[in-house]
């Protein structure tokens, strides 16, 4: 037969934007969401939407949404989900207030206990959900009453702050400048364009290797644009920062994160796995997959994950309440869902992940600054997660 | 005598296929008419323009129904018309009742309130029609596969069907099922009904059919008269060849024993009963072993609770693999002694149907890709190409998603991602089971390939012809017991019911 010969994918431009219309649509509508925000609040505000320090502030805002979403991401790609986690980042923030403020112990002490404390809780749930295949929406249901409860039970209804500037680093603080403190900031330009080159360079090898493999390679012209957009919004947001207050702390860890988990997930034996277990469980089990061991393995990952985030909430607010982290779980499932995961678990790339934290917080940031009220952000909110939803689920069909 | 249905020079594309091409059937009011063909032949496709899924103007030619011109929007307009189909996977509601699912959408009501008497007391009597003695209150999901094929029939009687479609009905069904569910459509032909049938089973179309049109490629090949059908003939004209030898020749070279197993006992899951029974079996190098039996005789229990204990508990027994005494603890460790084992259900226990071939063929062997815990892309694409040329995976690339594949080469994904696990042992459980003569024929072919490389085949198959044509060996089993072994020479479909039905009888004088 010779339909291997005359059913040769299709090659070109055309054709490559076509099997990867969800990823570029996604960074073309974050691009697109950015610029409307910069027109529209020059016009009206007279502000500059793109100012060192509201670029500042969008990281800072936002870091603790994407390192949520990227514990999130594996948890759905599991084909479960995660309701706890603002109570839980709410009520580690709270176990690390109480350690350095009451119990006075040392930061750098105090930061993997938290984790841990973080990574049990994890533990606690993933435990009924994988062992005793108890669903992960009743249980983490469950842990969302149960540690908002504990917070307001450890805190006593009150807040408790303020911390030591080490600790307040975690969020606010920035990386000091190694060749002294003039503007702008040099070793934060340095940074993102080693950031970029590395980004440039990582792309040419796999190119390379794809090319030695036979892979049908994207087209010269495409990978070349993509990535002059990407270097170019890395090299302003970076002149940026440098021309402010330099490479803010949190973004290095965020970004570190990305790294870790875009490469855990697509190049490795395990992130492989938690694909194949969200795909069709029953088939990865009768393939020698450990699938229990792998749904604990995400929910105590997510429990690290929210602690974290729970300590640079804290440390941002600078005192830890028991109202922090409230809906936080929506803005991280709506994240991953917004980055193209699929509801059914097996599918959703860290990229898509962290552009559609992007577009939420943009938008958050914007709306904000626009002085648009917060129910019309909502209902905008809303709107946005069901359309990127809708246009996966067309898309889908279309393809067949 | 008028046709009932005439369905003319039917042409109905899809982007960039041409699903169906001038195909033509006619079925003459009364009768019972086969559509056979292979996989992707076009048959579920021109059952689908036909009951209006595919409405009208979305294919080209025209039907005749009752020789007037007929153009179905939609489901319910074909079934107003009388023309019901019954698929493959059944569209009952498992939680309802069986009155419910009857009236479904059609309910026994007036101004919306259901007369419920009247309604069991019609139901009461369209399962009569069916030979179905259960209460109309029975929860379908109370009733096995073959009973809610019924209940789809009776659920075809209560829209008065005039034209009934079953597609691939007996595909699910044990053989006495299967049986029944024949007479009842021999009965409902003696009542006037229409029939027409999509089936695999040959020696089935032979018993019901009165005539039988041949689908190959999306268009009709020919359309044969009862004295005209024979299996050969039909054959022939699904897959354009001479098929004279169904079962690829093959001179067994047995070598030393490979795995023996030794009085295996497998308790229920979760019920307190022995499943398996004192099960002993011995494979060889380079050697094919069936295992026969009906459906329930625990055949794909037995191979499972070997398989890493995928199933039961209490599991007793011993195995000797290659000479030593394998951990088959867990399905990670019996893949690691050496044992492989390819599932009767592909869709729900085989393959990620969403993901390419290149992440189903590595997935039972991630390592055999990668370098510590990094994957190398690179080496999985180059693993799923060759397997893809050694298997003639029919695919236009390794990054096809496996849903997209047709049901032959989906199992030669399946079968490669066993082989890239290199077993010693392969388990095939019902390794032919939905796919086209065709594929079949590339299938037995692997298999004899794997025993000529030397590695222990064995085959689990309700299908005897194909036991008889391809083993060296045949246990048969009932009952979760071995009831007999037979040689190639003693082998035939007489003598596996005989032990079958021996043994039988010892389990009820026990």
């Amino acid at each position: 037969m010779s339909t291997a010969e005359t059913n040769k994918p299709a090659t070109g431009i055309g054709a490559h934007l076509g099997s990867h219309l969800r990823e570029n649509g996604m960074m073309l509508a974050l691009i697109a969401i950015v610029l409307f925000f910069f027109i529209i609040v020059r016009a009206v505000q007279g502000v500059d939407f793109l100012s060192a320090q509201n670029i500042t502030n969008l990281f800072l805002q936002n870091s603790y949404v994407i390192i949520m979403a990227l514990g999130m991401l594996l948890v759905i790609v599991a084909g479960h989900i995660d309701l706890s986690v603002g109570s839980v980042a709410a009520f580690t923030g709270a176990v690390a207030s109480m350690l350095l403020v009451r119990m006075d112990l040392p930061v750098l002490l105090v930061i993997p206990m938290v984790l841990v404390v973080g990574g049990l809780i994890g533990a606690a749930q993933g435990y009924w959900i994988a062992y005793w295949r108890i669903p992960s929406f009743i249980v983490t249901l469950a842990g969302m009453l149960v540690f908002r409860g504990l917070t307001l039970w450890l805190l006593g209804g009150q807040n408790i702050g303020p911390f030591e500037r080490s600790f307040q680093a975690l969020s606010t603080g920035f990386i000091p400048d190694l060749f002294g403190p003039d503007k702008p900031n040099v070793t934060a330009m340095l940074l993102v364009a080693l950031a970029a080159a590395a980004i440039v360079w990582a792309g040419i090898r796999g190119r390379a290797r794809e090319a030695e493999f036979g892979i049908a390679p994207e087209p010269a012209g495409f990978f070349w644009a993509r990535n002059a957009v990407v270097v170019i919004a890395l090299l302003f947001v970076g002149w940026k920062l440098a021309s402010f207050r330099g490479l803010p702390n949190v973004l290095l860890v965020m970004s570190v994160l990305i790294v870790l988990y875009a490469f855990f997930t697509e190049s490795t034996t395990t992130g492989r796995r938690i694909y194949a277990l969200g795909g069709n469980e029953k088939a990865a089990k009768l393939s020698g997959i450990k699938t229990e061991r792998l749904v604990f393995f995400t929910f105590v990952n997510m429990g690290v994950l929210a602690s974290l985030a729970g300590m640079i909430v804290t440390a941002r607010l600078n005192s830890a309440t028991p109202k922090a982290g409230v809906g936080f779980e929506l803005d991280v499932i709506a994240a991953v869902f917004i980055g193209g995961a699929s509801m059914t678990g097996g599918s959703g790339r860290i990229i898509g992940v962290v552009v559609g934290a992007l577009i939420m917080g943009v938008m958050n940031n914007g709306m904000s600054i626009m002085g648009i009220g917060i129910d019309y952000q909502q209902v905008i909110k809303g709107l946005v997660l069901l359309a990127a939803v809708i246009f996966d689920v067309y898309n889908k069909n279309k393809q067949g | 005598m008028t046709a009932i249905l005439e369905m003319q020079g039917i042409t109905k594309t899809f982007p960039g296929v041409k699903a169906l091409s001038n195909v033509n059937l006619s079925v003459e009011p009364g009768e019972i008419h086969a559509i056979c063909g292979e996989n992707g032949a076009g048959k579920s496709t021109l059952m689908k323009v036909l009951s209006g899924v595919y409405p009208h103007g979305s294919y080209e030619g025209e039907i005749l129904y009752d020789g007037k011109p007929a153009r179905f929007r939609d489901i319910r307009d074909s079934e107003h018309a009388g023309i019901v189909i019954i698929h493959q996977e059944l569209a009952l509601v498992p939680l309802l009742s069986v009155a419910e699912n009857l009236f479904l959408g059609n309910e026994v009501a007036t101004g919306g309130i259901i007369n419920w008497p009247l309604a069991y007391q019609k139901t009461e009597a369209l399962l009569k029609k069916v030979g179905l003695t259960e209460a109309p209150t029975t929860k379908v999901e109370k009733l096995g596969v073959g009973k809610q094929q019924l209940v789809e029939i009776a659920k075809a009687l209560a829209k008065n069907v005039r034209l009934l479609i079953l597609d691939e009905p007996t595909a699910a069904l044990q053989e006495n099922d299967s049986q029944k569910l024949l007479d009842l459509m021999l009965e409902l032909k003696g009542q006037g009904v229409t029939q027409i049938i999509i089936s695999h089973k040959l020696n089935e179309i032979r018993r019901v059919a009165d005539r039988v049109t041949v689908i190959r490629d999306g268009s009709t090949v020919s359309t044969l008269t009862r004295a005209e059908i024979t299996e050969d003939r039909i054959i022939r004209d699904m897959v354009g060849r001479d098929m004279a030898h169904r079962y690829p020749e093959r001179t067994p070279r047995i070598g030393e024993m490979l795995m023996e197993v030794r009085n295996w006992s497998v308790m229920h899951p979760d019920q307190p009963r022995q499943v398996i029974r004192d099960v002993s079996i011995d494979v060889r190098k380079g050697e094919i072993v069936g295992i026969a039996g009906l459906m329930g005789s625990g055949r794909t229990e037995f191979a499972m609770s070997l398989f890493g204990r995928s199933y039961g508990r209490d599991i007793q027994g011993e195995v000797t693999l290659g000479g030593a005494k394998p951990d088959l603890s867990t399905v990670s460790r019996a893949i690691d002694a050496g044992l492989a084992y390819v599932t009767e259900d592909r869709k729900a226990l085989g393959l990620i149907l969403e993901e390419p071939i290149l992440r189903n063929v590595s997935l039972a062997n991630l390592e055999g890709i990668a370098k510590g815990f990094v994957l190398s892309r690179g080496r999985e694409q180059q693993v799923a190409e060759k397997y893809r040329s050694a298997m003639n995976i029919r695919t236009p690339s390794v990054f096809q998603r496996v849903m997209n594949l047709s049901g032959g080469n989906q199992q030669k994904v399946v079968l490669s991602k066993w082989l890239f696990t290199d077993p010693q042992v392969l388990i095939l459980d019902e390794p032919t089971r939905g796919i086209d003569v065709g594929a079949k024929f590339e299938i037995y072919n692997i298999m004899n390939d794997l025993a000529a490389q030397g590695h222990g085949v064995i085959m689990i198959s309700s299908e005897m012809p194909e036991l008889l044509g391809m083993c060296d060996r045949i246990y048969v089993m009932n009952e979760g017991r071995i009831a007999g072994e037979l040689t190639r020479e003693e082998a035939s479909q007489e003598r596996i019911m005989a032990l079958i039905l021996q043994d039988g009888m010892k389990g009820d004088a026990a």
